[in-house]
């Protein structure tokens, strides 16, 4: 019933704009006023309109952008971010400069020479040197954009050092996996999409590759601070991409094709807490390709902490192989052992020996 | 003047319009359903536009309504989506990225190709170079038949139980090649390739169509130099088309190989559901890699017909000759060259080798020079001009406006290392949106308002017009400018909610604003709408030359017939853009007076060709003209 009263209203204020349009229109007919609105105001009105726009909006362009500068901008929390972030704010007193100008000319110009009476327009078709100038500036001032960009880029994606802490972060529908390659190899296991199942190996690890004994997974990305840290990522099914905003930090997961990126993190999360006064802070990472129904929800939590604190974390994690024993049956025979000692399932007998010397 | 040749060139007029005849005697079906007429063909093209561009701005509408007010009630949408709205009253979020994805298919490619290249190459290529029609009426009509065809596919999609095309406009594979992966992947997916491939065919048909007309049915004295900025957009536009439409019917084809015979083209190393796939060897940086070498050049084959509509128009109504005529032809080539050498600006954090990543940087940042220059001829045109704001000058200098705002933060994007951060976040959906969405519309609602009379002859209301620039002006600054902010802050696209995250649990107002200002820039849409088909029947009657514009289009009758001159075709002495000349009359010179009649405006050099214009205009140069038809 209230939606018909709704609609009925709706109907009626629509009836009444209607005539409202129709009369103003017969009346200006039978006025003999002409359609030709140069001579009344509106040329006048438009004219203003422009200019009321433009001072209007250019206020609250900068009146937002000044104070509520903390809300938009996102601390940095990385090495290359600083950099990344230092080139977009160059790039954005560049840009505001030539839009803030351009827009005060082109409005000024649009209001000053609106139509008038017995006024007439310059003919100006063409000017060589105007149009030299204002290809030649925007030509310099981009190539030094761009170059200070390059070298960033460069250094951004040049390859990570040899001992760079190497994490691996998975994507699939519509959750976030991390493996690390275990205290004792520091090296990852081998891992082939036709091994992985629905009962424990999500990772597909080759467990015939001695490496993968003491791989083992995380649901949080944990990370040392000042250190080079090399992401390796990819993805069990379709594309996702790893963004961790405060990184300044993404990169595409894709299937068949791992990819990766080096950083280093600049702030721990205590740090940032204190930093922020926030003690309830925490650094995120969410997906940013279009991943299906659960995209939006693809949060991992990040914790940075310091070098040491790090290292107890990893140490005090459990291998995947000691989680799930099942699958000792895929490990080859001669290698069963190690593996038992790899994965802290048995003490490792060499150990045992020399505290029973010492 | 056109018509004062008729007695003269009886003869030749009937030798011409000979194959047309039967046209004229038709019935209904042939004459407003099947034409071969361009006229009529850009009048299908515009309306069944609009009805894309209601559709399209609804459904971002119903998404936005999502993302400002995460907590309302949907319920009352029931009626209409079903089974997606969930018993909580909430928008399903598989619906939502069906939602997001087709209001960007239908944006890119239903509205702003079709019916804005589609409306106005049509209607004005033969019309501003002095053609009675296309070079093959036959294909025109096939063009739009398969646009109609491929528009019934892609709307039928929208109906399935198991939703519409749902993995983003870009339909990355390997969500879109997976049914398993969502449920849109399935049949709408199909439907959705399927009605690509035919528009890719009637975009291809079109094309071809205008390039064919613009390069050998120009009318005598129409070189190129002389030829209006929007035919030359149209020109560029057709041969970006058909460079590159054909790739995306590649990659589409591809996909559909994936998806339906088993081929590994885009997919490896997949487990999904519960089940290691067979495919193996394919890249999906691969399909990237095809989808943009259409998708960026797409960009620009929706811009610059904006472009070409707007600098007529703002010459027109600053009655003053478009500054730098060759540099904006030489920008458009640059532009056109360009874009297809920047593709992979879109794939920065693909995982594509880095050092392509620098390259495209370098060519991308480049193609802001000529844009640039665009602007700056623009801002020049206006420099002292006489300026008169019809609708269709209000909505040219909004699309400047929103050029320069939008291309602006493109130097941002463009930059790879700024790129990581911004990439796939607010940012870009407000630079795109802006540069590429906002302008283009605009530049085809301005493309409307002035070419109005001609289409219809008759008169849109001014004042209607007013009103609905200034609510879509402002309504369009409101929806994308604060966009940019919480870009910066970094909220991804295409998210349901992102109340998952602290660090993007800000700004709830700001998108409430955005929400509520699409909602009043789509009703203010109505306006126009009520204006449109209210003026088509009961508009003011079009006086010959409305706007005292130069070009011929308007030497035409008020409602041109089929071969749109009566007579022999007008021919043409001078470029476009004489208005305001020193010494002149009027203040503007229609491209059919020969200087021989402006002896008081004429430039010294002009002097010197009053000797050819005797000398071409023997009978000879007719019955040329009648062999080229």
């Amino acid at each position: 019933m209230m939606s018909l009263i709704i609609f009925l209203g709706v109907v009626l204020i629509l009836a009444i704009v209607f005539m409202i349009f129709r009369v103003s229109k017969l009346v200006s007919i039978a006025k003999g006023k002409s359609d030709d609105d140069r001579k009344g105001n509106s040329n006048k009105i438009n004219a203003s309109l422009f200019l009321v726009f433009m001072i209007g909006s250019l206020v609250w362009f900068f009146w937002y952008s000044f104070a509520h500068f903390d809300d938009y901008t996102l601390p940095i929390a990385s090495e290359h971010g600083a950099i990344t972030d230092n080139l977009f704010w160059i790039t954005m007193g560049v840009t505001v400069v030539a839009f803030v100008i351009i827009s005060i000319v082109m409005f000024i110009f649009i209001y000053q020479y609106q139509y008038r009476e017995g006024q007439k327009a310059a003919y100006f078709p063409d000017s060589h040197v105007l149009e030299l100038a204002w290809t030649i500036i925007p030509a310099i001032v981009l190539a030094v954009l761009i170059f200070t960009g390059l070298r960033a880029w460069n250094d951004i994606t040049s390859p990570a050092s040899k001992d760079a802490e190497m994490i691996e972060v998975i994507g699939q529908q519509f959750a976030w996996t991390v493996r690390y390659p275990g205290v004792k190899d520091k090296e990852f296991g081998v891992v082939n999409y036709k091994l992985i199942d629905n009962f424990g190996n999500e990772f597909g690890l080759d467990l015939t590759d001695k490496n993968s004994f003491d791989d083992f997974k995380s649901l949080e990305l944990h990370l040392p601070v000042n250190k080079e840290i090399l992401l390796k990522i990819r993805a069990k099914d379709v594309l996702h991409s790893v963004f961790l905003p405060h990184f300044r930090l993404k990169m595409d997961a894709v299937p068949g094709m791992p990819t990766q990126f080096k950083f280093k993190a600049t702030k721990t999360t205590e740090q940032m807490r204190d930093e922020l006064g926030d003690p309830n802070f925490n650094y995120e990472m969410a997906c940013t390709e279009i991943c299906g129904r659960g995209h939006f929800s693809m949060k991992m939590s990040v914790i940075v902490d310091d070098q040491e604190t790090y290292e107890r974390w990893k140490a005090s994690q459990e291998a995947w192989l000691k989680q799930n024993p099942d699958y000792m049956k895929n490990v080859p025979v001669a290698l069963k052992e190690a593996a038992m000692i790899k994965a802290g399932m048995q003490k490792d007998p060499g150990s045992t020996v020399a505290e029973v010397i010492e | 003047m056109a018509t004062t040749d008729i007695h003269a060139h009886q003869d030749v007029h009937h030798h011409d319009d000979h194959g047309e005849h039967e046209h004229h005697e038709t019935n209904f079906w042939r004459t407003y359903i099947f034409s071969e007429d361009h006229k009529v063909i850009a009048k299908q093209f515009l309306i069944t536009g609009i009805f894309w561009a209601l559709l399209g701005g609804t459904l971002s509408v119903i998404f936005r309504l999502q993302l400002g007010f995460p907590e309302m009630d949907l319920g009352w949408l029931k009626p209409v989506l079903g089974g997606w709205i969930t018993p909580e009253g909430k928008l399903d979020p598989e619906f939502y990225l069906a939602l997001v994805t087709m209001h960007g298919t239908i944006m890119v490619f239903f509205v702003l190709t079709a019916g804005l290249s589609g409306t106005f190459s049509n209607f004005l290529i033969p019309l501003q170079i002095g053609a009675r029609d296309m070079a093959s009426g036959f294909m025109n009509m096939l063009s739009y038949w398969f646009f109609f065809l491929s528009s019934v596919i892609m709307f039928t999609s929208l109906f399935l139980a198991t939703g519409p095309a749902s993995g983003g406009w870009t339909i990355y594979p390997p969500l879109s090649a997976l049914p398993q992966a969502m449920s849109g992947s399935g049949l709408g997916m199909t439907l959705w390739l399927v009605a690509m491939a035919l528009f890719i065919v009637s975009s291809l048909l079109g094309g071809i169509n205008y390039i064919t007309t613009v390069i050998n049915m120009r009318t005598r004295g129409m070189s190129f130099t002389r030829m209006p900025l929007t035919i030359w957009a149209f020109f560029f536009t057709a041969i970006i088309g058909v460079l590159s439409f054909p790739v995306l019917f590649a990659a589409a084809l591809l996909l559909i190989f994936d998806r339906s015979f088993g081929t590994s083209f885009y997919l490896s190393d997949i487990y999904i559901g519960g089940e290691a796939l067979a495919h193996d060897g394919g890249s999906p940086i691969l399909f990237q890699h095809l989808f943009w070498f259409l998708g960026h050049p797409e960009v620009y084959i929706v811009l610059l017909p904006a472009l070409g509509l707007s600098s007529e128009i703002i010459a027109t109504n600053a009655r003053k000759p478009i500054f730098g005529y060759k540099a904006m032809i030489g920008s458009m080539l640059f532009i056109a060259i360009l874009s297809f050498i920047v593709w992979a600006h879109h794939m920065f954090v693909t995982g594509m080798n880095p050092f392509l990543g620098s390259i495209f940087m370098l060519l991308t940042l480049i193609i802001a020079v000529p844009s640039a220059v665009k602007i700056f001829n623009y801002v020049t045109t206006l420099w002292k001009g006489n300026i008169r704001f019809t609708p269709a000058m209000l909505f040219s200098i909004g699309l400047v406006s929103f050029f320069l705002t939008g291309g602006i933060t493109g130097i941002f994007l463009g930059n790879s290392a700024i790129d990581i951060q911004l990439h796939d976040t607010y940012f870009v959906v407000a630079h795109f949106h802006l540069v590429m969405g906002s302008a283009s519309f605009f530049g085809m609602m301005a493309g409307v308002y002035h070419w109005f009379p001609k289409m219809f002859g008759r008169m849109m209301d001014n004042k209607l017009g007013y009103i609905h620039f200034w609510l879509t002006f402002v309504g369009v600054y409101l929806v994308f400018f604060p966009m940019h902010y919480i870009g910066i802050a970094g909220f991804p696209r295409r998210y349901y909610s992102w109340t998952n995250f602290e660090t993007f649990s800000g700004f709830t107002d700001l998108n409430m604003l955005v929400s509520v200002a699409a909602i009043v820039t789509l009703s203010a849409q109505f306006i126009f709408l009520f204006n449109f088909f209210y003026s088509i029947f009961r508009g003011r009657l079009a006086p010959a030359n409305p706007w005292q514009s130069n070009t011929l289009e308007w030497t035409t009758p008020r409602n041109p017939g089929h071969g749109n001159w009566v007579g022999e075709i007008p021919a043409v002495y001078r470029w476009p853009y004489d208005y305001s000349k020193p010494g002149a009359r009027e203040d503007y010179i229609p491209q059919t007076i020969p200087y021989s009649e402006t002896p008081e405006s004429n430039l010294p050099h002009e002097n010197e060709l009053i000797k050819l214009e005797s000398t071409s205009n023997g009978d000879g140069a007719i019955v040329v003209e009648g062999d080229k038809h």
